[in-house]
């Protein structure tokens, strides 16, 4: 079986932190529009969480299913059902709005993981085992600068994907459409992913802390 | 409630965890994967960052327009209410199975349906898909399974109990990672009966004649 690991290898430029940092601030000019923007989804969840807000839920709308459903055909679903699973996992959207928390995945994250499971279900037909659940904890607020926080080490993540060279962005692409098999998956992404992980593991923590 | 445990010592790799964040891996992988998160919050947040590059793929994906009308046929979606989602079983604080498992199991060990498989081990073949089969294993204090090798892939997570094989012990939360090239013969640890969860994507290899021909009542 042919496996992807030298093509994922680090691109040179691109080994250790210094050079994650570095990737971070070459995309810095587009990550101030981006910093808003993401924001913006935070508080539009917030809204739908809160007061049902179906102009907030348009405007997620606008912006997500259109990409749910590039993301579902090019995994192989025909136009018809892609456009039946966006229309979907947008409903779980709102439905599950209060297990959304901005200080352990970004909302492109999470929509991302309601289509991925959406397309389990639909084109594969299995059901998604699901770890256990972690509830918010005692304060639901908890900390906006955790929270402000994750959204700019997911945006730098952005760039930092978005700046790979095409052969390995494409292999990444690849194994998230779902046309590569875990053996395929290599261990190196080239991605600067060891930030992130810290800061998500810091929220864990502290959850933990809160829940006992 | 908390199943955190601080020595786990045996993780997943970055490739299965990719393959769980992009959803590439057979459901009793993923049921495998799903328990060992539940108990490891290392392992929770390096998904956590492997879900992200998913997020920016998605991001960064070509949009292709939803057809006219689909939002209001969503809203509409949203007030029929939909299929209900099945609620989560809650699972008993002082209960053995993480919660994905108590899902498949119905319950805790006191449900399991284990089957004798000779020399005082036991196992209970979990409902998946068949790329891969999950089964539950009951190892006594002190015995072992038969030697054997992998076609395929072989995860191993211990929910009780401990094992040492050629390689290293294993303690609760711990996942073993096995593939083509290993041979071993998991012990149970002397100290208490042994539980594991066992995931594979092909059918295993014992070395010995007996346990080859207990092999199709395995189902392993």
């Amino acid at each position: 079986m042919a496996t992807v690991e030298c093509a994922l290898s680090p691109p040179p430029g691109l080994h250790g932190k210094g050079a994650g940092r570095e990737a971070v601030t070459c995309g810095a000019t587009s990550d101030l529009m981006e910093k808003t923007e993401n924001d913006d989804w935070v508080a539009c969840m917030t809204a739908i969480r809160d007061a049902q807000d179906e102009a907030a839920f348009a405007r997620l709308f606008g912006h997500f299913a259109p990409r749910v459903k590039a993301f579902l055909m090019r995994s192989g679903a025909d136009a018809t059902l892609a456009e039946e699973c966006a229309q979907e996992a947008m409903a779980t959207l709102w439905n599950k709005a209060h297990l959304f928390d901005p200080a352990r995945a970004s909302v492109a994250t999470w929509v991302f993981t309601i289509a991925r499971n959406r397309r389990i279900d639909a084109l594969r037909r299995q059901k998604r085992p699901e770890p256990e659940d972690l509830p918010w904890g005692p304060e639901p607020e908890r900390d906006q600068a955790e929270a402000l926080a994750l959204q700019q080490e997911t945006d730098q993540l952005g760039v930092a994907l978005a700046q790979l060279p095409e052969k390995q962005r494409d292999l990444i692409e690849k194994a998230y459409f779902g046309d590569l098999t875990h053996s395929e998956i290599a261990e190196q992404t080239g991605l600067p992913l060891g930030t992130i992980k810290s800061r998500i593991r810091l929220a864990l923590d502290r959850l933990r802390h809160a829940m006992k | 409630m908390t199943m955190k445990n601080t020595t786990i010592d045996h993780h997943l790799t970055d490739a299965l965890l990719m393959a769980y964040a992009a959803g590439a891996l057979p459901e009793a992988f993923n049921l495998t994967v799903a328990a060992h998160i539940s108990m490891c919050d290392e392992c929770r947040a390096r998904l956590g960052a492997f879900e992200c590059v998913g997020g920016a793929v998605l991001e960064q994906a070509e949009a292709v327009p939803m057809s006219e009308g689909s939002l209001g046929a969503t809203l509409a979606r949203i007030r029929e209410g939909g299929p209900a989602e099945a609620p989560r079983t809650p699972r008993p604080a002082d209960g053995v199975l993480p919660a994905p498992l108590h899902e498949y199991v119905g319950g805790d060990l006191d449900v399991v349906r284990w089957r004798p498989v000779g020399m005082g081990v036991k196992q209970a073949i979990l409902p998946t898909s068949s790329e891969a089969t999950a089964r539950l294993l009951y190892i006594p204090a002190g015995a072992a399974v038969p030697d054997h090798g992998h076609r395929g892939t072989e995860l191993t997570l211990v929910l009780q109990g401990a094992f040492v094989d050629e390689t290293d012990r294993f303690g609760p939360g711990d996942i073993e990672i096995a593939d083509e090239e290993m041979d071993h013969m998991p012990v149970a640890d002397i100290g208490a009966d042994c539980i594991c969860l066992a995931a594979t994507d092909a059918s295993l290899r014992f070395r010995g004649i007996g346990p080859r021909l207990a092999q199709p009542f395995l189902r392993i």
